[in-house]
């Protein structure tokens, strides 16, 4: 605190609560409606304080969907949980192997195969999506969580922050190693992989809720309904045109969805803060 | 051993790597009816007007999603009492999918049972995304600004962290007010990071918003909200005419890298670093 200003701090902590109740509100509206009974739901206005009925709506849906997926929502947040965790350990896998072949082994057109990682880079799955889709259907991984995860998890990204990483690592580590009689795999198992844990933890966070929010990925690769991810789900649980929705039931599936990515969040918070700002720059 | 690593580890990062970049449009069939698809595309007034669509809305969701997250970032940065509890609670919707978020905005602007269009038509004002396409690209701006409020926010923020507080307090000394101050040294301090969230989030907008767009408005009404990344998708899958949708790909790829460079060359130039 340099100065004081009583007046100027006051309107910070306005203006903070402001932004504050504009990110929580729509949540916390969310879990009010997911309580209600679908009598109390139907009505205008919808009520601001919670009723009762959370955990009989949660169990609904949990065991027989809502509209037109009529799917239990189980199912759809084990799809979820599935692809999310596979792309987000398949990713940091591969990632970091390959990080760790580019910067330690020497072999032919290593550069190029470097500068052909960052120009994925500036493609996001989005722009080649339609390609990538005819492939997985030829590959006949359609509605399957090979052809749910296995796409998603080539990524630059990750690569590319194992190798800032692994640069940084001093040289007399290595010489130290191969002293030592250490060979490449024990130099990577008992040395590089517990110096970049706090890397891993962070890119976790990161992988997981981008697996997880997946949205036009799963639409487009799963057609039977009891493959579809939770997000899906979800949307497709609103009714259109005339017919009523259920909304205290879809908003229990959406307070079930959101629960896993914001404890992965909440718990990871430390290192998922300085891995997001170190990640992207 | 080394051998082994290198030509077991690396071809298959390679080959699981090369599995989604041999996918590149550019291997369809499309290109080689020449350019047909793009001349057809290019005169097409359709595209066009989502081409202007596209702008408006990722030069809003832009410029409005940093102008909040701004100042918000600013007094996390200035209180002192609370500010841990403040960005535990911004950075939530980073954990929300942005399909959710736009169920979610959707609801509580829903135009039979809405919240908001309940509190709206209070004041007298008819709220129907459906109908309205100002409305509608409002909402969908606003889901989109909302879900990627907490990103910008965490950038923000750990900018003005790095920031050394010697020159915050010179300044003070010399009598600079807070605003003087913010003015005069944090934002130009800011400025890469600033610029590498216009990137991002340009880049969001023209993306990831899919998923805000189709559960809110399905690019409608009419065609007031349906970006480029939805046109790709209504075209190719729904409509099935692969040529087009795979040309506009092509054209999209091409924007971003254009994006990308325009970006780096012009703007970066003007931005300081320390």
């Amino acid at each position: 605190m340099i100065e004081h200003r009583r007046g100027f701090d006051a309107l910070c902590h306005a203006f903070l609560i402001l932004g504050v109740a504009f990110v929580v509100f729509p949540l916390y509206l969310v879990f009010v409606t997911a309580t209600l009974s679908a009598d109390e739901a139907s009505r205008s206005p919808l009520p601001l304080l919670p009723s009762t009925h959370l955990f009989a709506n949660v169990a609904d849906v949990w065991q027989h969907g809502a509209g037109n997926a009529a799917v239990p929502f189980g199912l759809m947040l084990t799809n979820s949980l599935v692809m999310a965790l596979g792309i987000a350990l398949g990713k940091i896998a591969i990632s970091i192997l390959s990080a760790y072949a580019i910067v330690y082994f020497r072999f032919p057109l290593r550069g190029a195969c470097f500068w052909l990682i960052f120009v994925t880079l500036m493609l996001p799955v989005e722009v080649r999506i339609f390609p990538t889709v005819e492939v997985v259907s030829k590959l006949h991984m359609m509605d399957s969580y090979a052809g749910l995860t296995v796409p998603l998890i080539a990524s630059a990204t990750a690569t590319f922050l194992f190798r800032q990483f692994f640069m940084t690592l001093p040289d007399e580590l290595i010489e130290a190693a191969r002293i030592d009689g250490a060979g490449p795999m024990r130099f990577f198992f008992d040395i590089a992989l517990p110096l970049s844990k706090t890397n891993i933890a962070a890119l976790f966070v990161i992988t997981f809720i981008y697996g997880w929010n997946q949205y036009l990925w799963p639409l487009l690769i799963t057609s039977k309904p009891a493959m579809t991810t939770a997000v899906v789900g979800i949307k497709s649980m609103i009714a259109s045109g005339d017919a009523a929705t259920a909304w205290q039931l879809v908003m229990s599936a959406t307070l079930l969805a959101l629960i896993p990515p914001l404890l992965v969040l909440i718990l990871m918070q430390r290192w998922f803060v300085k891995g997001l700002v170190d990640v992207e720059k | 051993m080394l051998i082994t690593v290198v030509f077991f580890l690396w071809p298959a990062g390679v080959a699981l790597w090369q599995s989604s970049s041999a996918q590149d449009p550019f291997g369809l069939t499309s290109t080689f009816v020449g350019l047909r698809n793009f001349t057809t595309l290019l005169a097409d007034p359709l595209y066009l007007t989502c081409f202007e669509t596209t702008l408006v809305f990722s030069g809003l969701v832009t410029v409005i999603g940093l102008l909040i997250a701004l100042p918000l970032a600013a007094m996390a940065d200035r209180v002192t009492r609370g500010a841990r509890a403040y960005q535990a609670l911004l950075v939530w919707p980073y954990a929300v999918p942005p399909g959710i978020a736009a169920v979610v905005w959707g609801f509580l602007f829903n135009p039979s049972i809405g919240l908001v269009t309940y509190a709206l038509a209070k004041f007298g004002v008819v709220w129907n995304h459906a109908l309205y396409p100002g409305q509608a690209m409002f909402l969908v701006v606003l889901a989109s600004v909302w879900s990627q409020i907490s990103y910008n926010f965490l950038f923000f923020y750990a900018g003005l962290q790095a920031i050394p507080r010697s020159l915050i307090e010179a300044a003070a000394i010399d009598g600079a007010g807070p605003l003087t101050r913010f003015f005069g040294i944090v934002l130009p301090l800011l400025s890469p990071t600033t610029f590498f969230l216009l990137v991002v989030n340009v880049v969001f907008a023209f993306f990831d918003t899919f998923p805000i767009i189709d559960a809110i408005t399905a690019g409608g009404p009419g065609q007031a909200t349906e970006t480029l990344i939805y046109k790709i998708y209504s075209e190719g899958f729904k409509g099935l005419d692969l040529g087009s949708s795979a040309a506009q790909s092509v054209v999209l790829m091409a924007i971003v890298i254009a994006l990308t460079v325009f970006q780096f060359r012009f703007i970066e130039r003007r931005v300081q670093y320390e």
